[in-house]
């Protein structure tokens, strides 16, 4: 099903260098699963006290932070400082962000596997110049309800006040959104391809194709 | 046409180019664990798909593994699934993998340039952003996520655009005592953990060259904390002495082609980098992180930042709130904070010549009457037998340090190995990140001998001075 529309209440976490261990701290990927991490999502900034994987014990949510608050707790769209999701490659990062119910992260420039991440799961990341983000920044923390909408296909995102700003993404990344691929099934298209560079290499270096380690 | 190291591998490795530019590459070497990829053989069996080679890939549990009473097993339930999940799909399609009482069990990335499972000019993914490391065999390997382990283990192939090169250039050579982790700190610290995210690095000059390809791999390994996902090392001749001591290394009947290959895995003369820095080694000096970013590094005589010193209002909030985080005032002397406990460890630093580092300092010495624990977990099975076969293990035991079995551990916390709150750590890994080693733990990053040094101490010192 094709998707071109995200519309909804922007979150705004004025924040550099999120890393994917404050997105979803490391004991949560003790789960073999790739869903319901939603729950854990900025999870040391979420609650007062640490959490367990599928544990039943309430906690205390820290009534500071902004996904505890209303209208931000059903939000769409993450706006967020430099360099979201430095570090770990986990993809429970992006699962935990698409789970939450969020469907794009706006921001001034992503780590790469993050970024790559984002775009395999169909959650939009959205790159913009400096200013366009201190500008949302500055208008979403100065009305409570902040809603924008994204169209995927025309590459706008539009504010309450009907302002445009356009922004760029990469056409394959674009349609990998929109439609959401199976990129295994794409890639075996040239199976052939594969097959043949494989069969050239293992004449050419022999040595790579051996089983590791064998007694 | 002159090429970079990463080029020339990225060509070698060129199924095809799509059309909009990113290339269909070929995967020699997958290496895997059981925190990212039981999801990926979850789809492909949803799928029906079968994996390409299994040759190609290695598993070992690295991450989820305790390092005490191995004869125990796994008692954490939900741990023991993660870990039997891995070895059963394994078992199902045929792959090599390492069990915990395995003497090559260890680490993904201490293992695999010891077993010689790394080599030089291949392409290299792993699960884990930390696959920077074996960069330092000159192979261009990088971190994927769980998506792609599955498109990996499917097709044998990613889809990937090319990053463009940044060439680290490290003139002179490092001071004594002063080693490649406070080198990579000192760069990373220059460049900004986001100076990278792009590129692939390839470090070189005089001070890379004078380097042990274990001392190699600490700074391809911090690589991602620089925000690239790669970085190389040219092959020379302590590669190839390196290389020929490994089990894996390619046998007699094709070493002498193998050879030919890998010398010429270097960036020709006049080979165009997009970007460059040029690093004196003679003037980095021990470097200790003060903060919750790796960028946040200061050399061990300088004192911790005042946030009202920087221009930005960006840079003032995230260093206040690091400072907040590390419960740390503006101004304050490193050497002054104590510590309570103490990790020799991780992919970046578990190697033999890491923990010999850290045993010549702490030998003969006791641990600071204030730290509560001090744990050395080396990398693998086999850097374990050998710190054992040269007493290591009994220095530092005598030390009063606890020598465990190997694994990830304290670097990212995911099994027992924990910072209470608040608790603050010297630590040889890699991130400082807030909780990474456990709720409101903080963490300090600094070399082995520093870290050792600090076990000694109870707080930080200038290795410089005391040897």
């Amino acid at each position: 099903m094709k998707k071109t529309i995200i519309k909804g209440q922007v979150i705004p976490i004025n924040e550099s260098n999120i890393d994917t261990d404050i997105i979803i701290p490391k004991q949560y990927l003790k789960s073999i699963k790739k869903t319901g991490f939603g729950p854990y999502l900025f999870d040391s900034w979420r609650y007062e006290e640490p959490g367990e994987l599928d544990s039943k014990v309430s906690r205390t949510p820290k009534s500071k932070f902004i996904l505890n608050k209303k209208p931000y707790s059903n939000g769409k769209i993450l706006l967020v400082g430099d360099n979201f999701g430095c570090g770990s490659s986990r993809e429970h990062a992006v699962w935990a962000i698409k789970d939450y119910g969020i469907d794009a992260v706006i921001s001034p420039s992503f780590a790469d596997i993050f970024f790559r991440n984002s775009i395999k799961n169909q959650l939009l990341p959205i790159k913009l110049e400096k200013q366009n983000i201190i500008n949302l920044f500055s208008e979403c923390l100065s009305s409570n309800q902040y809603e924008l909408t994204i169209d995927i296909e025309k590459q706008t995102i539009t504010s309450p006040n009907n302002e445009i700003i356009k922004f760029d993404i990469d056409a394959n990344d674009k349609d990998r959104i929109m439609f959401g691929y199976d990129d295994i099934e794409l890639t075996l298209k040239n199976k052939d391809k594969i097959l043949s560079y494989e069969n050239n290499m293992k004449k050419n270096k022999p040595w790579l194709f051996k089983r590791d380690n064998e007694k | 046409m002159k090429q970079t190291l990463y080029d020339k591998i990225w060509d070698e490795h060129q199924v095809l180019v799509n059309n909009d530019q990113s290339s269909l590459l070929y995967i020699d070497k997958h290496l895997i664990h059981e925190v990212t990829s039981p999801q990926a053989f979850d789809g492909l069996s949803m799928q029906k798909r079968d994996v390409w080679n299994t040759e190609t890939i290695v598993a070992v549990s690295d991450h989820n593994v305790p390092t005490t009473n191995r004869n125990l097993g796994i008692t954490d339930k939900i741990s023991k699934l993660q870990v039997e999940t891995l070895i059963n799909n394994c078992k199902k399609h045929n792959i090599n993998y390492f069990d915990l009482n395995d003497i090559n069990q260890g680490i993904v990335h201490v293992i695999g340039p010891e077993l010689g499972i790394t080599q030089p000019g291949m392409t290299l993914v792993c699960g884990d952003s930390h696959t920077s490391t074996h960069g330092a065999i000159a192979a261009l390997a990088f971190g994927i996520g769980t998506s792609d382990v599955e498109h990996v283990l499917a097709t044998q192939c990613i889809n990937l655009k090319k990053e463009k090169n940044y060439k680290i250039c490290i003139n002179n050579i490092l001071n004594d005592h002063v080693t490649s982790k406070d080198l990579i700190l000192y760069i990373i610290k220059t460049i900004g953990t986001s100076g990278g995210t792009g590129y692939t690095f390839e470090f070189m000059g005089d001070c890379i060259d004078n380097l042990s390809i274990e001392a190699r791999m600490t700074i391809c390994n911090m690589s991602i904390e620089a925000g690239a996902k790669s970085g190389l090392i040219a092959f020379d001749d302590t590669t190839l002495n390196y290389l020929l001591k490994r089990k894996n290394c390619p046998s007699k009947i094709y070493i002498d082609n193998a050879i030919k290959y890998w010398e010429t895995l270097h960036s020709d003369e006049g080979a165009v980098f997009e970007n460059e820095i040029v690093i004196d080694a003679d003037k980095v000096t021990p470097q200790v992180t003060w903060g919750t970013s790796p960028e946040m590094a200061l050399s061990i005589n300088e004192k911790i930042p005042n946030p009202e010193n920087f221009k930005t209002i960006d840079k003032q909030q995230s260093y206040q709130r690091a400072l907040d985080y590390m419960g740390l005032q503006p101004n304050q002397d490193i050497k002054s904070i104590m510590l309570d406990k103490i990790f020799i460890g991780s992919c970046t630093n578990s190697r033999i010549e890491d923990l010999r580092m850290a045993a010549q300092i702490v030998s003969g010495k006791e641990i600071a009457k204030n730290i509560k624990q001090a744990i050395v977990v080396p990398g693998s099975g086999h850097v374990k037998a050998q710190a054992e076969s040269e007493g290591i293990d009994q220095i530092f035991i005598q030390s009063g340090f606890e020598w465990r079995d190997p694994g990830c551990s304290m670097c990212l916390g995911m099994n027992e190995d924990q910072l209470e709150p608040y608790e603050r750590c010297a630590s040889t890994s890699n991130r400082n990140f807030e909780g990474r080693q456990g709720d409101k733990g903080r963490t300090h990053l600094a070399s082995p001998a520093m870290v050792a040094l600090a076990a000694i101490k109870g707080h930080f010192d200038d290795i410089t001075e005391h040897m």
